[in-house]
């Protein structure tokens, strides 16, 4: 019985435990004012029902009650605001050397991409016990990567990346849900994320049907597109050097200073002239319509390697192998 | 229909002043378009039961196999569309407001008569674009219309139903623009602010909601328009938009509409009250200047929708923050009908039991309110059925209860006949376990992370599903139920007298059904609201 009428949703990352304690503490505390309002309505029918208290007693009001029932309140959900923006804040920032997954939405599945260059579509491989971040956009309309194990919800959008972290606690497979409606096979649009023992998950990768990296990919990719013939990787480029820009602020000619992050890189191959960096000419033609999304993801990847001195393993060495996709 | 009503006392009211359709079709009497209103959102409010109905059955197995997809995700949108859009909005102004305003402060109509007879001719339009959209195929993108879907992925009647919406707003912009005049200018002498019923204050905020808000939905709806047809890119990024622009202004009119529809019914609740306790509200001050806080802090709060959606953390961090600053009005005001009962004298007639089960709903719906305030729990149960079941339980648990408490406390008022009050009863009882049963599974559902507008599920959420399926079909006896017994009534119901109640206020000071200029001479007011005091309970005769 209990099988078949699960009543919670299983706890698969650090994340759950936190969003849970702050929701059994808001059902506790909504339980005590619903019961407060309940009982304090109940007696009252009873007790002042008008065959045994035929002559109401005319009451004005009450500053003290009013100050009461205003500020205590006030103060409970001031706890709960701080607590609930803690948790947020802890969900907005990935931690540094997460393991990144790149995940592309569309009409109605999910493609993803791991670092290590395997495809999956609607299902993800993930190993246990690791800070997992997902660099997500969509091809279409809005989409939302829904993992209730993982109690983490983020809309993925067109146009833009959005991303998320996690960090898996327990093996096991979960359900992955499209959580902003987005047409026809909305309902459709679910899949299985799969936590499993770091062996297992380099097994997997091994018979992940991988050619190459994300970031070798998007190696070969910045040289077919021409990106490479300006950004070079000395001083002599009509545009700038592209190593170690990453995660650094970057000056641009109008005196601003943006972060070259993962939306940044990507404007700057779809919309160039929005953003130009200080020193250089608007020269570069944009790269709209020649892209694709898992293009975009590859060479964002191959920007992000250009930052750090070493490729970083993700989840175990890559294992370029020769057998089939996976799904 | 009310044009069948037979008055047999032979004084001239509003009702027998005039026969034939066109007596009614060009009347500017606020009495007769009321009933006008009554009649039309009463036919959506069917309209958009009936799909809700559809929408259960489908889930009562996980799989989808009822409807198909496209029609299940129209019938969500429809079911939305209609009940949002076509009665939650209208209730309790276009209805019991524009019959009692001018009642309540001594006015002889609002005071823009033309302008209220036009709000309910731009209503039938907006009605019939909707309803023709609906005939000719339906629409798809769910009631909140997100971009780029809407305007660029969606292959149904987009257009005829948004411009549905778009004129309805109107005739919502002109109720409250009506509102707002009558009770600034047209209050009889004596009736200071601070003596106004409380049902006049909530609706006051209420219109300044719908003044400033709504026109910002119509621009909205229109930008959807232009990108739809004419390809200029304002939302979707293919196109140099931003798909969260649109978000941001939906919701700066859509949330705050949500106060359009349950500050109304809170008027009812503080007038049902106070009636049946016999007692002045307490806090008079404190459950005015609520509905007011709530009307300012509401137009604040709109990004809390948006907690996923990808705005910058700070943004949330503020949204979230006033977001639980618009809560406390609300608590106030149950704290102070709590407080009214205190030492009252109270009888259990039919609109004080919808009053007590809008008293427990609302608590539930405002306290979950609260769970989708905080962040870190929104961003689990946002999209999911705990947002299905919180809204459900502000807007039917909360609203939907309010203005039948109130349908059934100016039944009397507005038709001179009593409804059966055992049978009435029994609606309100079947109304409030059949909602209970219906929602609250779906808080569960969400927290387990069911996805809200899923025409198929996972075989594990079936449980609470048919729970869910078996309280709604108890939810719609409990609605027929008044359908019939109030139909029944107009002919059949025991005549009731100027005040059946015998309740304060100047609505019962006139016969029932009043004379069309309400008042044969204007009042004087010398005391405050809810005078129960100086009201002796001994002469209640009618409906005991």
């Amino acid at each position: 019985m209990w099988k078949n009428l699960p009543l919670f949703p299983e706890q698969a990352s650090s994340m759950a435990s936190q969003v849970d304690g702050l929701y059994f503490l808001l059902v506790g505390v909504s339980a005590f004012f619903t019961l407060l309002i309940f009982v304090l309505v109940f007696v009252f029918a009873v007790k002042y029902r008008h065959t045994a208290h035929p002559r109401a007693e005319q009451i004005e009001g009450s500053l003290p009650l009013e100050l009461t029932w205003t500020l205590i309140p006030l103060g409970i959900s001031m706890i709960f605001f701080a607590w609930g923006a803690l948790i947020y804040f802890q969900e907005a920032r990935p931690p540094r050397g997460a393991m990144e997954v790149y995940a592309v939405a569309k009409q109605w599945m999910w493609k993803f991409e791991h670092d290590t260059g395997q495809r999956e579509i609607n299902a993800l491989h993930l190993p246990v016990n690791r800070d997992i971040k997902m660099i997500m956009s969509s091809q279409d309309t809005i989409h939302s990567f829904f993992v209730p194990a993982f109690r983490i919800k983020q809309d993925v959008l067109p146009g833009r990346f959005t991303s998320t972290w996690f960090h898996t606690t327990k093996v096991g497979t979960y359900h992955l849900f499209c959580a902003e409606y987005c047409g026809t096979e909305h309902s459709g649009m679910i899949g299985e994320v799969v936590v499993m023992e770091p062996t297992a998950y380099q097994a997997w990768l091994a018979n992940g049907g991988a050619t190459g990296t994300m970031a070798a990919n998007g190696k070969e990719l910045f040289t077919q597109l021409g990106c490479a013939t300006c950004h070079r990787s000395d001083t002599q480029g009509r545009g700038p050097n592209l190593t170690g820009v990453f995660g650094k602020p970057v000056q641009l000619d109008d005196g601003r200073t943006v972060m070259a992050d993962e939306n940044y890189i990507r404007e700057s191959i779809l919309n160039p002239q929005a953003k130009v960096v200080a020193g250089f000419k608007p020269i570069m033609p944009t790269f709209q319509g020649q892209v694709t999304e898992e293009s975009l993801g590859a060479l964002v990847s191959y920007v992000k390697s250009l930052a750090q001195p070493q490729q970083k393993a993700a989840g175990g060495a890559p294992q370029p192998g020769a057998a089939n996709e996976s799904n | 229909m009310a044009t069948a009503v037979q008055v047999t006392v032979e004084t001239e009211n509003y009702l027998n002043n005039g026969y034939g359709l066109k007596s009614w079709l060009l009347t500017k009497d606020h009495k007769r378009i009321a009933i006008l209103y009554l009649i039309s959102i009463t036919g959506m409010f069917f309209v958009g039961g009936f799909f809700a109905m559809l929408i259960r059955l489908e889930l009562l197995t996980p799989a989808g196999d009822l409807v198909s997809s496209d029609t299940y995700n129209k019938l969500f949108t429809m079911h939305g569309i209609s009940m949002i859009f076509f009665f939650l909005i209208p209730s309790v102004p276009a209805v019991l407001g524009n019959f009692l305003i001018p009642l309540m402060v001594g006015a002889k109509d609002l005071a823009f008569p033309r302008i209220n007879l036009l709000s309910w001719y731009l209503y039938i339009i907006g009605a019939a674009f909707a309803l023709v959209s609906m005939v000719m195929g339906g629409v798809d993108t769910g009631w909140t219309f997100y971009t780029p879907f809407s305007t660029t992925y969606s292959n149904t009647h987009v257009i005829g139903t948004a411009l549905g919406i778009f004129i309805a707003g109107f005739s919502s912009i002109f109720t409250g623009l009506n509102f707002i005049v009558t009770i600034h200018r047209m209050r009889a002498p004596g009736m200071t602010w601070t003596r106004l019923p409380l049902f006049c204050w909530s609706n006051y905020a209420a219109s300044i909601i719908m003044v400033l808000g709504t026109p910002v939905v119509a621009i909205t709806i229109l930008l959807v328009a232009l990108e739809r047809l004419f390809h200029i890119g304002v939302f979707n990024p293919a196109l140099g938009g931003d798909p969260l622009l649109f978000q941001h202004l939906f919701w700066f009119y859509s949330h705050p509409a949500v106060y359009i529809m349950i500050l109304p019914g809170m008027g009812v609740i503080s007038e049902v009250v106070t009636c049946f306790s016999r007692k002045r509200v307490f806090g008079y001050e404190f459950v005015a200047l609520a509905s007011i806080a709530i009307a300012v802090l509401g137009f604040l709060v709109w990004a809390h929708h948006m907690f996923v959606a990808g705005i910058s953390v700070y943004a949330a961090l503020v949204f979230s923050l006033l977001s639980y600053l618009v809560a406390i009005p609300s608590a106030v005001k149950i704290f102070n009908w709590t407080a009214t009962l205190y030492k009252g004298s109270i009888r259990y007639d039919t609109p004080m039991l919808y009053a007590f089960g809008f008293m427990g709903l609302f608590t539930i719906g405002g306290l979950t309110g609260v769970f989708l305030a905080s962040i870190g729990v929104d961003v689990h149960v946002t999209d999911t059925y705990f947002v299905v079941a919180h809204f459900h339980y502000v807007m039917v648990g909360g609203m939907v209860l309010a203005y039948m408490a109130g349908l059934h406390f100016w039944w009397p008022k507005i038709t001179g006949r009593m409804y059966p009050e055992g049978w009435a009863k029994l609606s309100a009882l079947l109304v409030f376990v059949g909602f209970n049963l219906t929602f609250f599974p779906q808080f569960v559902l969400g927290y387990m992370g069911m996805p809200r507008r899923y025409h198929a599920y996972p075989p594990e959420f079936q449980v609470l599903n048919v729970l869910s399926t078996a309280g709604a079909s108890v939810l719609a006896m409990g609605y027929v139920l008044p359908m019939i017994y109030f139909l029944w009534s107009l002919k059949y119901g025991k005549l009731a007298g100027p005040n059946p109640w015998n309740a304060v206020g100047l609505e019962w000071m006139t016969p029932s059904p009043p004379p069309t200029h309400n008042f044969d001479e204007t009042p004087v007011v010398t005391w405050e609201a809810y005078d129960y005091e100086h009201q002796p309970d001994e002469e209640v005769t009618v409906g005991h």
